[in-house]
């Protein structure tokens, strides 16, 4: 194989990588912050991904900004199932086996639902730049996955920044330590938490929109997001984002090369592989606490 | 425990007859998916509500029974073009195996499955094998897609004969029959677990594993025990798949149905002990049949789904708490059990 196929290898699977840790930041959030293993996640960036689909055809709304704007309902969206999830069950300690059935339930409802109204079609959404690539020498970087993954470094950029330097961002990585030390300087935790799974569900929205700039989706490909999103935030290491961004570009160039070289069916298979080597051999991953 | 084995074979004995006496083919059709589910609630149950460990894989361990089949059904055709002709000749004797046969394959390497999966992920937190689970699912699929042998992504087909060589029953009678007795032996497997020293220490773990381990129960070697277990039933349950339907491909034999009925029906039955999941799958399990008949088959995925999510939030111990609410009484004993 030439030097020019392996090097473009490396840039898509940098490129697709910056663009996983966006979906990957939300789970750091929800399950590394704050212990909710919302495997729903990745059906909330399918959703994501529908609504823009449906304001760039009914409304010709530019993809990028429709992410943007979803970002407030997700949230709304987001602190509504926190407390759901809070009466239901960490009010009683039940988040184990009735938590996980939960998310796994909400998961199932989000596809079917996506599947009754939309069918198993692909969609996808249009924009003037989408189709057009920039070449530097024999380097193709096309745009519908290099604007997704700049917003993708800005979204986690901004979050980093938020969680490391406002008050509000330094709470969510403290409920996590010590709930009850957070009691005592008089700040709820359970406010807290639910303004992290707002955020958190908020950037599953944006992610979806930046997901059908890159591909076509259709409602059961976020099933192979679980993996790769779990993947990722356990080998980063839980709560640590940059070792969430670390390890998002190492299995975004893995998974390139590996369906470059092998073909594409077998992409599905590294991030269970990275998943249960990680589990076995170092479960505190790259960057964990 | 000899008299339950008994009365549990002797209800699905009576319950076979009863569906030979009616006689409508439907009837089997529909009858051999509800009890399938059956099986397959209280396999997961065993793992999930007597151990509190939630397998998402279901559907992995479903197809590998399923699988399993296809693989050996294929295997006298592949073997003459390709062995020398003594193997081809053994191979043709020997095969197509009866279906018993098949579900034992199917199970023993279920189970095997699970005893790896659950060695490298057991000793973590419950919700890391979670996780696993779900992704051995993926993983599964891309393997059986890429395996051009058992027909890739494209699927096998699998000619089921009209009458078994067994009193020359309906094909379709003989597997409802084969179920009906393997969902027998699953509840009288689970409630022996149930009721032993093995059972409670799967409780202990459930209810605080540290406790559990520091008071000397080998919680590893139990969870991994139970692992293999759950998976061998539902690998089983998975074995005559191939031939009930005719036509399998990964898609669907992988599906999410699978795994959200698993969780489903012990928890809307109750997961505290065996009657749970047989209640939630019979009440389920129609219902499916039922909606996906009247209204569409998409309905009735939502439909349980909903109902999933009701349960959970709404009613956590399940149908079978409601009757511990009407008769105070039984509640002591709930908790003297230790469940919740």
């Amino acid at each position: 194989m030439s030097v020019e196929f392996l090097v473009n290898a490396l840039a898509a699977g940098l490129l697709i990588g910056c663009f996983y840790a966006a979906v990957t930041i939300g789970i750091s959030i929800s399950f590394g912050f704050l212990d909710i293993a919302n495997i729903s996640h990745p059906a909330f960036v399918i959703a994501g991904s529908y609504a823009a689909y449906l304001l760039n055809q009914g409304a010709g709304i530019d993809p990028l900004l429709s992410g943007l704007l979803l970002t407030i309902p997700f949230f709304l969206l987001g602190c509504l199932f926190y407390d759901i999830y809070f009466h239901a069950f960490e009010q009683h300690g039940r988040e184990g086996l009735s938590g996980l059935a939960f998310f796994f339930g909400l998961m199932f409802i989000i596809e079917v639902v996506l599947i009754m109204i939309f069918g198993v079609d692909f969609r996808y959404v249009e924009a003037g730049y989408l189709n057009s690539t920039w070449r530097l020498g024999f380097l193709d970087l096309p745009l519908r996955l290099l604007i997704p993954s700049l917003v993708a470094v800005l979204l986690f950029v901004a979050l980093q920044l938020f969680l490391s330097t406002t008050f509000q961002g330094r709470a969510i990585i403290a409920v996590s330590q010590d709930p009850s030390a957070l009691s005592l300087l008089s700040i709820r935790p359970r406010r807290i938490k639910r303004l992290a799974f707002g955020l958190s569900v908020a950037s599953a929205g944006l992610a979806g929109a930046l997901l059908i700039m890159i591909q076509p989706v259709e409602p059961s490909i976020g099933r192979e997001y679980i993996g790769r999103v779990f993947a990722i935030c356990v080998l980063g290491g839980m709560g640590s984002l940059p070792g969430t961004l670390i390890a998002a570009l190492l299995l975004g160039v893995i998974e390139s090369l590996t369906s470059s070289y092998y073909g594409p069916a077998w992409a599905p298979a590294v991030s269970f592989t990275f998943l249960l080597a990680t589990l076995t051999l170092r479960p505190r991953g790259l960057l964990g606490r | 425990m000899p008299l339950f084995s008994l009365l549990a074979l002797i209800v699905a004995a009576a319950l076979f007859a009863a569906f030979l006496a009616i006689g409508n083919e439907y009837l089997f059709f529909a009858g051999y998916v509800v009890v399938q589910y059956v099986v397959i609630a209280t396999a997961w149950n065993i793992l999930g509500g007597y151990c509190g460990y939630v397998n998402f894989g279901t559907g992995a361990f479903f197809a590998v029974g399923a699988y399993a089949t296809v693989a050996l059904h294929k295997l006298p055709n592949y073997s003459e073009n390709n062995f020398p002709p003594v193997v081809a000749e053994m191979i043709a004797a020997i095969f197509p195996l009866p279906i018993p046969i098949l579900i034992l394959v199917g199970g023993l390497l279920s189970g095997i499955i699970g005893l790896l999966m659950g060695y490298l992920t057991l000793r973590l937190r419950g919700v890391f094998f979670a996780i696993a689970t779900l992704a051995l699912a993926v993983v599964l699929q891309t393997l059986v897609v890429n395996w051009d042998y058992v027909g890739g992504s494209r699927g096998a087909t699998i000619l089921r004969p009209q009458t078994t060589s067994l009193f020359g029953m309906d094909y379709i009678h003989y597997l409802f029959g084969l179920m009906l007795l393997l969902a027998a032996i699953g509840i009288i497997i689970a409630r022996g677990i149930e009721r032993s020293t093995f059972g409670y220490g799967l409780a202990s773990i459930r209810d605080d594993e540290l406790a559990a381990e520091a008071a000397g129960v080998p919680t590893l070697r139990l969870k991994l025990a139970c692992t293999a277990i759950s998976g061998a039933l539902m690998g089983m349950a998975g074995a005559p798949f191939p031939y009930y339907v005719g036509y399998v491909e990964p898609n669907s034999t992988f599906s999410l149905i699978y795994a959200v009925n698993a969780i489903a029906m012990p928890m809307v039955g109750g997961t505290a002990g065996w009657l749970g999941p047989l209640l939630g799958s019979l009440t389920l399990g129609t219902l499916q049949q039922i909606a996906s008949v009247t209204i569409s088959s998409e309905a009735s995925l939502l439909l349980i789904g909903v109902i999933l999510v009701a349960f959970v939030v709404l009613a956590p111990r399940g149908m079978l708490g409601w009757f511990d609410r009407l008769r105070p009484r039984r509640r002591g004993m709930v908790a003297a059990g230790g469940g919740h």
